[in-house]
């Protein structure tokens, strides 16, 4: 066995007294596209950013190919090789949609190469090629969320963490974008960390999955298992379950708890 | 009243005037936009970059043009240094300390050139002396026509080196975005420290070109104030307001201290207030609002 491209061992992060992660565990292998699950509040942003050097954790390690990168600076765990498409697009507001690819690549020097890359950008997303002279800010939101995935993949990274890359955008656009990221895991090679609150979705298009809730992890498996088990069901998908007696479980509890 | 030929004169007065306290504003806006820190110890780049390019024109015997070139480099190092090793551990703290900790660096750096240079003021001589007439109406100094020359250069040389330095691009990046900015793998602290480098170099170039045409002290500083005001009445969010706004004030003091020698010396607040009251953006105000 290889060691997991990323492994997040019992981190412990607190927002001032506030223990917002409670030691959490998970891995990412390489080739992977990971989901962690949660609903709002569960930790998952604060996970990834975790990971990628936002927040500093107080316990616990990160580890990139087996190298300790926790509570350094995000510029520096982005050099190594993670991407974070942050929660809500971020895109660069007054830059061209050019430019913001071009930012992806900040850490590139291979000119050819980059150029290369953003053409493959534009394959993906053949709405950003028509658009690529006009400024982020005046892009939707669907168009935005296409210009942030392009951009982290700008960093050729070894590892692209997707936060909520659903965040707003209407159903058929979640199918469009999960169905991209899908093709670039596939086609390009790439590793994926996925957070999102869109279960379905999610699993649909993830190998594994984790799923957190009030700052811990509560349950971890393929992603199939997942789909089928009866709490992921009735909690993240919505689905009701008629019981024996032909009524729905009446004690609103979770297995877990 | 007073001859057309005056008129244009205190107006070209005005506008040299207003493209020195211009380019002290480039530097309040570049240091704001990548850090949202007001720096009111601004102005004092400006009286060290005078007095450096004084003391090596002084004690080596260089010539104007060399000292200009490095005792800007190295008002420029100086600021670099001050972000880099000060400004960034307080970043995050309240606006109030960071306002109070930029006052308290105006006043240490007037302590120290006064310690060093000495209190009294000193003349500079000018690189050129003598003026252009255009016809009989437009004449202006050299000296002042070269703070005018300059500022154009300044700001075509800024305009392309933000479009189209992939190094300038990143600095614009790091100012609209800082987090996105550090999660491209953008080294946003050394870029915030050069935008505090570049801030304090053009302040000191606007300090070296006043040098010849007023002399130097260590109050004139205080110049940074008035910048502060025009940048606020064009808009601090952009650097083409600001610089308009600070032409704009540069031209109407000498005619306000002329019609209204009441108001001497306070006109640009006036004007500020007056904008402040009309248009509380700024005439150029930068307009876009974060989507959600």
């Amino acid at each position: 066995m290889t060691a997991p491209l990323l492994e997040l061992r019992n981190i412990e992060t607190y927002y001032g007294p506030i223990m917002a992660i409670r030691g959490v565990s998970l891995s990412v292998d390489e080739g992977e596209i990971v989901a962690v699950l949660g609903a709002n509040g569960a930790g998952k942003t604060t996970l990834l950013k975790t990971a990628t050097g936002a927040l500093d954790s107080n316990k616990g390690q990160v580890l990139l190919d087996g190298e300790e990168i926790q509570c350094r600076d995000p510029d520096w765990v982005a050099r190594k090789g993670i991407a974070h498409v942050p929660e809500g697009r971020e895109v660069f507001p007054f830059l061209s949609v050019a430019d913001n690819l071009a930012m992806g690549a900040y850490n590139r020097h291979d000119r050819d190469a980059v150029a290369k890359d953003m053409e493959t950008v534009y394959a993906y997303f053949p709405a950003l090629r028509a658009l690529r002279d006009k400024m982020a800010a005046y892009l939707s939101g669907g168009q935005q969320q296409m210009l942030a995935i392009g951009r982290g993949f700008m960093a050729r990274p070894r590892l692209l963490m997707l936060d909520e890359p659903s965040l707003g955008l209407s159903p058929v656009l979640v199918q469009e974008i999960f169905g991209i990221i899908t093709r670039l895991n596939e086609e390009q090679g790439l590793t994926i960390l996925l957070v999102e609150q869109n279960a379905n979705v999610a699993l649909q298009v993830s190998d594994r999955g984790y799923v957190m809730e009030v700052g811990g992890m509560v349950m971890d498996g393929p992603s199939d298992h997942l789909i089928e088990s009866e709490d992921i069901k009735e909690f993240y998908l919505g689905k009701k379950e008629e019981g024996v007696r032909g009524r729905r479980r009446w004690k609103k509890r979770k297995t877990w708890r | 009243m007073l001859p057309f030929s005056d008129v244009i004169h205190l107006a070209i007065t005005g506008v040299a005037q207003g493209c020195a306290y211009g380019l002290i504003a480039l530097g309040f806006v570049l240091i704001y936009k990548a850090t949202e820190v007001v720096n009111f110890a601004h102005g004092e780049f400006m009286m060290l970059g005078a007095f450096a390019v004084l003391a090596l024109s002084e004690a080596l015997g260089w010539g104007f043009w060399p000292s200009f070139l490095v005792g800007c480099l190295s008002i420029g190092v100086v600021g670099y240094i001050v972000d880099a090793q000060i400004m960034r551990r307080i970043i995050g703290e309240s606006q109030a300390s960071i306002f109070i900790l930029t006052v308290a660096f105006g006043f240490i750096f007037r302590a120290l050139a006064g310690m060093i240079f000495g209190w009294n003021a000193r003349s500079v001589e000018a690189p050129f002396t003598g003026k252009l007439a255009i016809g009989d109406l437009v004449e202006i100094n050299y000296d002042r026509l070269l703070i005018i020359v300059a500022t154009v250069i300044f700001v075509v040389a800024i305009r392309l080196f933000f479009r189209r330095t992939r190094f300038g691009v990143a600095m614009r990046a790091a100012s609209q975005n800082q987090l996105a900015a550090y999660y491209m793998g953008i080294p946003v602290k050394r870029l915030v420290s050069m935008t505090w480098a570049l801030g304090a170099l053009i302040a000191a170039a606007a300090g070296a070109l006043l040098a010849p045409v007023t002399q130097v002290d260590t109050t004139i500083g205080l110049l940074g104030i008035k910048a502060l005001a025009g940048a606020i009445v064009g808009g601090f969010g952009s650097i083409y307001g600001a610089l308009l706004g600070c032409i704009l004030i540069g031209v109407i003091e000498p005619f306000a201290d002329y019609f209204l020698p009441g108001i001497k010396g306070v006109s640009a607040y006036v004007v500020m207030l007056l904008v402040l009251f009309v248009r509380p953006e700024g005439l150029i105000p930068q307009t876009y609002q974060k989507k959600v």
